[in-house]
């Protein structure tokens, strides 16, 4: 959308829920992020409440439906709050004003980027608390359950009586099928491995679904915010953790979870916070999953550039990233992981 | 044959003048692009040098699990047949003949050795880990 639309639209919009006449000021839109679009504000009342600085998140393109985390973007990020995890401060969800789904949430100041979090020098006592500090959050997460939050009831999941994992693996499975220009031997041995192992949980709780470095605002003391939710889905606990561990989003940090944490205190951590039991077997194969997943990810990136649709050279040159998922893979098919 | 500045000394004043040039004097995204393409180019730099002995390797491992093929004389026929072969490898591995014992072994004896020399191309670093 463009300012001219967003600034009068939202300007009645914080006006109507807030109950007083609001002025918007500073809205600028983020670069980045393809999918969706982030707009920052300013709302300031002449009748003299607080001022408030927010965000305003939606979806790029009207009438194209949405997937339900970015649907259920707001409640997520609000039983997420209310369940004590660190995310910013759900506002107001939105209505059909703008003929896209959007929402607003205060703004959490803090750095995204993670190759910051790993090497940035004003960030060492970060590096050090940040760890707990995503066990912790990722502990209350994973305390929201279905009957508990029904506004989530519209989140995907997997099959009745299949694997938690199977809907998962069949979609980036057909992924690569459709995008990989080149076979991928390594690729095949970890699918023969991975459907061989596909674990069965009874329990299902919220996964995030990309919690990861990237996904965390931080600053100089450490978690601002867990943000981007929209792959949240209802799952094994233990994908989130998998997926914290993978090689890619280390972003060259020398321990294992995040970059910046050690497995055993993490999950120490997790568990002591009220998360489920960690078993050490099932992390594995999502941590195994997930660098296949994330090779796939970036098969589909350069297929973007192969086939036309982009000539960003950024995608280009994201296809000859897989070999590090390939090399990761093989470590862990052959229990050299960390 | 061409003459002096060869391809891996031209391809070297472009990187440079990427990193050292375009980068500083840009900001945000068309720096960044900039970056990229720079280390797009240092990567090539490296194929290039290292392309000829690992698609030897490469050939001589699938030998060794596939059975012997001579290998073709031009390297882009090479390429070619490789592409061919792998797609036979993952076959093989469909069918779970690499599952288990010497098989999977071997296999992912060769497969270590290719994926480090892809490494050695993308991201040395990794590659000088193990």
């Amino acid at each position: 959308m463009d300012i001219a639309e967003v600034q009068p639209g939202l300007t009645d919009f914080v006006s109507q829920k807030s109950g007083h006449a609001a002025t918007i000021e500073n809205l600028v839109r983020l670069s980045g992020g393809a999918s969706r679009e982030t707009w920052t504000f300013d709302a300031h009342f002449p009748n003299g409440s607080d001022s408030i600085e927010g965000i305003f998140r939606c979806d790029p393109i009207k009438g194209v439906v949405s997937m339900p985390g970015r649907v259920l973007e707001y409640h997520l990020i609000k039983a997420a709050w209310e369940a004590g995890v660190v995310v910013p401060e759900p506002l107001w969800d939105g209505d059909d004003r703008f003929g896209v789904k959007f929402f607003t949430m205060r703004r959490v100041p803090g750095e995204a980027l993670g190759a910051r979090m790993i090497r940035g020098e004003q960030y060492g006592r970060a590096r050090e608390v940040m760890s707990q500090q995503l066990a912790q959050s990722l502990a209350r997460i994973h305390t929201i359950t279905r009957d508990a939050a029904p506004a989530l009831a519209g989140l995907p999941g997997p099959k009745p009586g299949a694997s938690v994992a199977l809907a998962e693996v069949e979609n980036y499975e057909a992924s690569f099928r459709l995008a990989s220009p080149n076979p991928h031997p390594v690729f095949e041995l970890a699918l023969r491995w991975i459907h061989a192992n596909l674990p069965q949980v009874d329990e299902q709780v919220l996964v995030h679904g990309d919690y990861r470095l990237g996904n965390f605002l931080f600053g100089e003391e450490g978690l601002r915010g867990v943000i981007d939710w929209e792959l949240a889905h209802w799952g094994d606990p233990m994908e989130d953790i998998g997926w914290l561990a993978v090689k890619s989003w280390r972003f060259g940090g020398k321990r294992p979870m995040a970059g910046i944490g050690e497995r055993e205190a993490f999950y120490r951590e997790y568990e002591a916070a009220g998360g489920h039991k960690v078993d050490r077997e099932r992390v594995k194969f999502w941590e195994l999953f997930g660098n296949l997943r994330w090779g796939v990810i970036t098969i589909g990136q350069a297929a973007n550039y192969l086939n036309g649709r982009s000539k960003s050279v950024e995608l280009a040159s994201i296809g000859r990233r897989t070999a590090e998922t390939e090399w990761e893979l093989l470590n862990l098919l052959e229990g050299k992981g960390d | 044959m061409q003459d002096r500045p060869n391809v891996d000394e031209l391809l070297e004043a472009v990187a440079g003048f990427l990193h050292d040039d375009v980068m500083p004097n840009t900001t945000g995204r068309l720096s960044f692009h900039a970056r990229v393409a720079g280390n797009v180019i240092q990567m090539l730099r490296r194929e290039l040098a290292l392309e000829e002995d690992t698609l030897d390797r490469e050939w001589a491992g699938l030998d060794g699990l596939l059975g012997p093929v001579p290998k073709p004389q031009r390297l882009s026929e090479v390429r070619t047949a490789i592409v061919g072969r792998n797609e036979e490898l993952v076959a093989h591995i469909q069918r779970g003949e690499a599952d288990s014992g010497d098989a999977r072994s071997a296999m992912l004896k060769h497969l270590r050795a290719s994926m480090h020399d892809k490494l050695a191309v993308s991201n040395p670093g990794l590659a000088a880990e193990g």
